[in-house]
């Protein structure tokens, strides 16, 4: 184990720092002591691809199918709408 | 895929087809956001029918300064909160909740259990159609206010001004609570394929 200077990240913290880098909301100082720590770090460098590919996976959900009486019930909704109007 | 933007021009000229299209967009996802709200799936169809009234009703009035999207999950969240009696049981904002289980670091917080590598293979689950859904009942089993908050940023793809604009939040909590709903999913990724081997 080495010793850490005083402005070293460890892993723990992070991990906590991931949202903020990728909204780039971070300080420049936090980003550059982030990045740095990826640098010399694969598991945390595979833990930020891994939020990504979260991220992305997430984005990929289409929204599920209305089923035919679903699809009904909108169709008269919106022709009920329709004669209110007038 | 034809925008909001173009569904919104039909739906103004009396479109019934581009109505239909737009529910096809959202109904779903609305459904999903009003459940966190609201006690019972029941109710949340409750409420998403009766925001789906009021989007027709208000259509006249709707001047796009904010997106269709925005709007019409705002219209939802205020339908929702008007109904909604559940106690919004979750953790507060306030209370840490760390990313990574602390178990996994040692005594000078370096990984002792590192990230088990999962990005091909929930990448070729995903492509083959069979991780959808389970990504859609990780989601719905993270804390409600993580869930919206994942839902309108990743799922729906919403910016965070727009996010925070809809459910009423300070940027900061937005942000709090979008690592932790981000990171509990990826933690829930991790455990399926760690399960499978």
């Amino acid at each position: 184990m080495r010793l850490l200077r005083g402005r070293d990240l460890v892993c723990q913290q992070a991990v906590e720092l991931v949202t903020g880098y990728l909204e780039g909301t971070l300080s420049r100082a936090a980003r550059r002591r982030f990045e740095a720590h990826l640098t010399g770090c694969p598991h945390c460098t595979e833990y930020l691809a891994q939020m990504r590919e979260t991220i992305s996976l997430t984005g990929r959900l289409a929204p599920e199918d209305l089923t035919p009486q679903q699809r009904d019930e909108f169709v008269d909704l919106y022709r009920r709408w329709q004669s209110e109007q007038q | 895929m034809e925008s909001d933007g173009e569904l919104l021009l039909r739906l103004r000229s009396g479109d019934e087809r581009a109505f239909i299209g737009l529910v096809e967009r959202y109904h779903e996802p609305m459904l999903r956001l009003a459940a966190s709200f609201v006690p019972s799936r029941a109710i949340a169809e409750e409420v998403v029918q009766d925001t789906w009234l009021a989007v027709l009703r208000g259509l006249g009035g709707f001047e796009a300064r904010s997106s269709l999207k925005t709007w019409l999950f705002s219209i939802l969240v205020n339908q929702a909160r008007k109904t909604g009696t559940r106690e919004h049981r979750s953790i507060p904002v306030a209370d840490p909740e760390p990313a990574v289980d602390p178990s996994r670091f040692d005594a000078s917080g370096g990984w002792a259990d590192p990230p088990e590598r999962w990005i091909e293979v929930a990448q070729r689950r995903m492509e083959a159609g069979k991780l959808a859904d389970r990504i859609r009942v990780w989601i719905d089993e993270l804390p409600a206010r993580q869930r919206e908050v994942v839902l309108l940023r990743d799922v729906e793809g919403m910016s965070s001004e727009e996010v925070c604009a809809v459910l009423a939040l300070s940027d900061g909590n937005q942000r709090v609570l979008l690592h932790r709903g981000r990171s509990r999913l990826r933690q829930l990724v991790e455990d399926e394929f760690r399960a499978a081997r």
